[in-house]
């Protein structure tokens, strides 16, 4: 499809503005008057909705197909919570900090501070700030956190240790906040090896990173010890909320022992991922971590009005422009409310259904390495496959054109081959069992005619795409006009 | 009622469900977890169904003021969304889709965040930008590190004109790592020229500047880019994206780095998020982006595709040794953004910068000419020009809010020696009549 640049033509106009109402003003200085204008492209306002519309024609989506993307949690996403955000779409995030401006936002502040009671129940924790932007934001913010307690305790300590099944952004995060990594390998159940890990711990270990269930959808049966190990060395246990999915109303991370948890809005809670973002990390902490949470905190007097509280000495300071994305938010608010109690409880009851229906459906077609019941998402591995030549991404591709959107693929990355299938609670048996007999063929074909699966895909607007030409000539702009 | 509920198996399915796992109860399922480690408490309100969630949520929005005259900014501003956006943006082809890790299915996102990325590099001049970060102010944080990356250096000069949550959000990225900062004060509104460029070293990763800064004031930063040059520094500059239609680019003024926030690109107020950070580069220094970045190549039978491209520098590959821990960005607020440049078109982005500024121009004629009011700024401005008062701005604020009219941003909880100034904005949607009345009102409320 060509280029909404390629598709401009001088002169035609699109959207309106209203006429001005002042005087025209003397221009700028030269010096700062731009010399010529952004080369935009120039279109009818109908070129630019045939343009996008037919773009969006080019997606795959939950919408339009089952999207089982493991650790993504691309379940339904209810329209009701679009309309949700609408209702707040003008409130300007200043107001509350002009002075006098607090009770002009009352309906702001209490979503927020409602949210975060919210989530501390769901969680276990004892406050949630809402500030940070996306999961990896929360886990960044989560082990500045960390740092701040332990500075104040008179040594930051110098590690941080993740098991290597975990999200590449756990390492990642807690590199930006400066500490060095201790990968943990995983023992053959499953999990981290806690021997491995009994040696790897002391005085110097900040903070443990875990995601429980893993990544490999299996819940730890250790978790409990770890944490006790850990805080014997007086480190901190750090939940990375991706999975969360799996136990609403089972298990709450704070009464397991974690001290530091992030949650994924747009995965738990219902929001979209709107292709790649935005996303919500709101983090909860236990008491002790309270005093150095980001600012803006919001509070809630015996009146009932709410309050921003804007000083603290101990604070880390802050992590974004305001509250977080608030929209995104309103629609994890709405979530929570709308299904409530036992809506959340039977959230990860289906998703774990779902899981372990998919998982015993085709264990006898592909390598399940970790074979044991599973939380809300399975990972098996094209191990089998590969002997006739064919590799994990050959399946995906041939799923594609069979209208679904592949499992994640080729992560964790201590499986070989991996496929991890997340099927969430939002889709049907009669979906699941769709999926299941294309999954089965694509295994039969593996045997039969692996070379079907290597041309894969072939009904989509592009075949596969030469990944080592575009990084190699970095065109990442479109140059002409 | 009952309450809302996306789970759509049928009890007989879950037990043929359950009999092909061959497991008694979903409860079996969750076995592994030890009984020991089950929740206590889980104390969450009734469901309920989508026609009372919103009654509520109305309700609640409700307890925002809805009707005020709003003349603050302060990094985020009420400008018009054509309602193409929404619309277009409101495709669940693109809001319910993940992050384009499957080409082939995913070639509309992939393509319109490609063209969002050479609107970011016509806008501000630069040769490569990426797929966007999270807001303005953690876009800022970003580039200062990266600026740190490519110098091997750990000092920051940082003008006191950038917007104080821009710094403090620099300043809590940076605060666990080795890393020095100076901070400029301003002066009337402007850097200060003298003490910025006496803060620079040899040791200097970069200069970070804000353009037009916090007071509204604009910069040529043509000199204080060729000094950082000079003492091999980069210059990092955030700008303000409708300005650009009126403003010298950065490129053009020589910054190396140039970040900002999309809010004004198409993305609603919503109590401040979420919008998108932007950040773009000369090319040279595309390997030390941090997030992703699309690229255009071809499939199999040569026909143009695209791709995330240069995920060697990401952390779902390089882990603790990526250039930055984001993952989730704000593709569809960007996508928003590429959406709301292509409707206005070339011209339209000059047009709307232009009432902008033309109204800004007016309201601080009228406002600067009330007895006991001074302009503060000395330099030129473009939607916000500071005003310095014979009182307490944070009292005159507070006055005319009781009015319904938000006059603007008091400094005095981020400067305190400008507890008697004002930023005002003045945006393309506030009227003549609107201004005219904030002037008389200001009177009123000064003199009377």
């Amino acid at each position: 499809m060509e280029l909404i640049y390629e598709k401009s033509m001088a002169g035609r106009r699109g959207v309106r503005l209203p006429a001005s109402d002042v005087p025209q003003a003397r221009a700028l200085p030269p010096n700062l008057q731009r010399s010529e204008p952004a080369q935009l492209p120039e279109l009818s306002e109908l070129d630019v909705v045939r343009h996008f519309t037919n773009l969006s024609r080019r997606n795959f989506s939950v919408d339009t197909n089952f999207y089982p993307l493991g650790s993504c949690t691309m379940k339904y996403n209810a329209k009701v919570l679009e309309n949700a955000a609408g209702l707040f779409a003008h409130a300007h995030p200043m107001i509350p900090l002009l002075p006098g401006g607090e009770k002009l936002a009352q309906g702001g502040l209490a979503m927020l501070h409602d949210l975060a009671g919210l989530l501390a129940e769901i969680t276990g924790m004892d406050e949630v700030t809402t500030q940070p932007l996306a999961g990896a934001h929360g886990e960044m913010t989560g082990i500045m956190l960390v740092a701040a307690y332990y500075k104040a305790k008179g040594n930051r300590k110098k590690y941080v240790i993740v098991p290597d099944s975990s999200h590449g952004t756990n390492p990642a995060s807690a590199a930006m906040v400066g500490y060095e990594i201790v990968t943990i390998p995983t023992a053959p159940y499953g999990d981290m090896d806690l021997e491995a890990f009994k040696q790897a711990m002391n005085g110097e270990v900040a903070a443990v990173m875990m995601t429980c269930p893993n990544t490999l959808g299996l819940f730890n049966p250790h978790i409990k010890e770890i944490c006790d190990i850990a805080h014997s060395h007086d480190a901190l246990m750090y939940y990375d909320g991706a999975n969360l999915n799996a136990i609403l109303g089972k298990v709450r991370p704070g009464d397991v022992g974690f001290d530091v948890i992030h949650v994924n809005l747009h995965k738990t809670f219902g929001t979209p991922h709107g292709g790649g973002g935005p996303g919500s990390g709101p983090v909860g902490v236990k008491k002790a971590l309270i005093p150095f949470l980001p600012l803006p905190r919001i509070s809630k007097d015996s009146a009932g009005g709410f309050a921003l509280l804007q000083e603290n000495p101990q604070s880390i300071g802050r992590v974004a422009n305001f509250f977080g994305n608030f929209g995104v938010m309103v629609k994890a608010y709405a979530y929570i409310i709308m299904l409530g109690r036992e809506g959340l409880i039977k959230v990860s009851e289906q998703a774990v259904l779902n899981a372990n229906y998919v998982m015993a459906q085709l264990k006898d077609y592909y390598d399940l390495p970790y074979d044991q019941s599973c939380m809300h998402e399975c990972v098996f591995s094209a191990s089998r496959q590969l002997k006739q030549g064919v590799h994990a991404i050959d399946i995906a591709k041939y799923l594609i054109d069979q209208g679904y959107h592949p499992p994640t693929v080729y992560f964790p990355l201590i499986v070989k081959e991996a496929i991890m299938i997340e099927p969430t609670e939002t889709e049907s048996k009669e979906t699941l069992d769709a999926f299941i007999a294309v999954m089965r063929e694509a295994a039969e074909l593996a045997e039969k005619d692996p070379a079907a699966l290597l041309q894969a895909p072939v009904t989509m607007p592009v075949t596969r795409l030469d990944e080592t030409k575009a990084a190699r000539e970095q065109n990442v702009c479109y140059a002409r006009w | 009622m009952s309450a809302a509920d996306y789970c759509p198996n049928t009890q007989a399915e879950i037990r043929e469900m359950l009999a092909a796992i061959g497991v008694n109860s979903v409860e079996e399922l969750f076995g592994p977890i030890p009984q020991a480690l089950r929740a206590k408490s889980f104390d969450l309100p009734e469901g309920m169904s989508e026609f009372e969630l919103l009654q509520r949520l109305a309700e609640l929005a409700g307890k925002n003021a809805q009707k005020l005259s709003s003349f603050i900014g302060g990094g985020y501003y009420d400008h018009l969304i054509p309602a193409v956006v929404d619309h277009l943006a409101s495709r669940a082809e693109f809001y319910t889709a993940y992050t384009p890790y499957q080409p082939e299915c995913s070639q509309g996102t992939l393509q319109g965040l490609y063209e969002y990325q050479t609107a970011i590099c016509r806008l501000t001049g630069m040769a490569v930008a990426n797929a966007s970060l999270y807001d303005g102010g953690t876009a800022l944080a970003e580039a200062a590190m990266m600026a740190l990356r490519i110098t091997g250096r750990n000092r920051l000069v940082i003008d006191g004109g950038i917007s104080p949550f821009s710094r403090q959000i620099v300043k809590t990225y940076l605060a666990n790592l080795a890393v020095e900062f100076v901070e400029i004060d301003q002066q009337q509104g402007v850097t200060d020229r003298v003490a910025l460029l006496a803060a620079l070293t040899d040791q200097t990763a970069a200069i970070l500047v804000q353009n037009p800064n916090f007071f509204g004031s604009l910069d040529d930063l043509s000199d204080i880019a060729e000094e950082a040059h000079g003492k091999g520094a980069l210059l990092i500059a955030s700008v303000y994206p409708i300005a650009l239609g009126l403003v010298q680019s950065p490129a053009s003024m020589g910054a190396d780095i140039v970040v900002g926030d999309g809010q004004s690109l198409g993305n609603p107020l919503s109590f401040g998020g979420p919008s998108f950070g932007f950040i773009a580069t000369r090319k040279e220094y595309i390997r030390n982006l941090p997030g992703r970045i699309i690229g255009e190549t071809v499939d199999k039978t040569g026909r143009r595709g695209f791709v995330l491209t240069l995920q060697a520098r990401e952390q779902h590959i390089k882990r603790h040794k990526a250039t930055s821990n984001i993952c989730s960005n704000q593709s569809l607020c960007a996508l928003r953004g590429v959406i709301f440049l292509s409707s206005l078109g070339k011209d339209g982005l000059v047009e709307l910068a232009r009432l902008n500024y033309d109204k800004s121009e007016y309201a601080k004629e009228k406002l600067g000419a009330i007895k006991g009011v001074a302009v503060l700024n000395i330099a030129a401005t473009f939607n916000e020009f500071t005003l310095a008062l014979p009182q307490d701005a944070a009292a005159l604020v507070e006055k005319l809010l009781q009015q319904g009219i938000a006059a603007g941003v008091p400094l005095g909880s981020y400067y305190q020696e400008l507890a008697h100034c004002l930023v005002v904005t003045v945006t393309e949607k506030r009227s003549r009549e609107e201004i005219d009345a904030l002037a008389t009102a200001m009177e009123v409320a000064l003199w009377n």
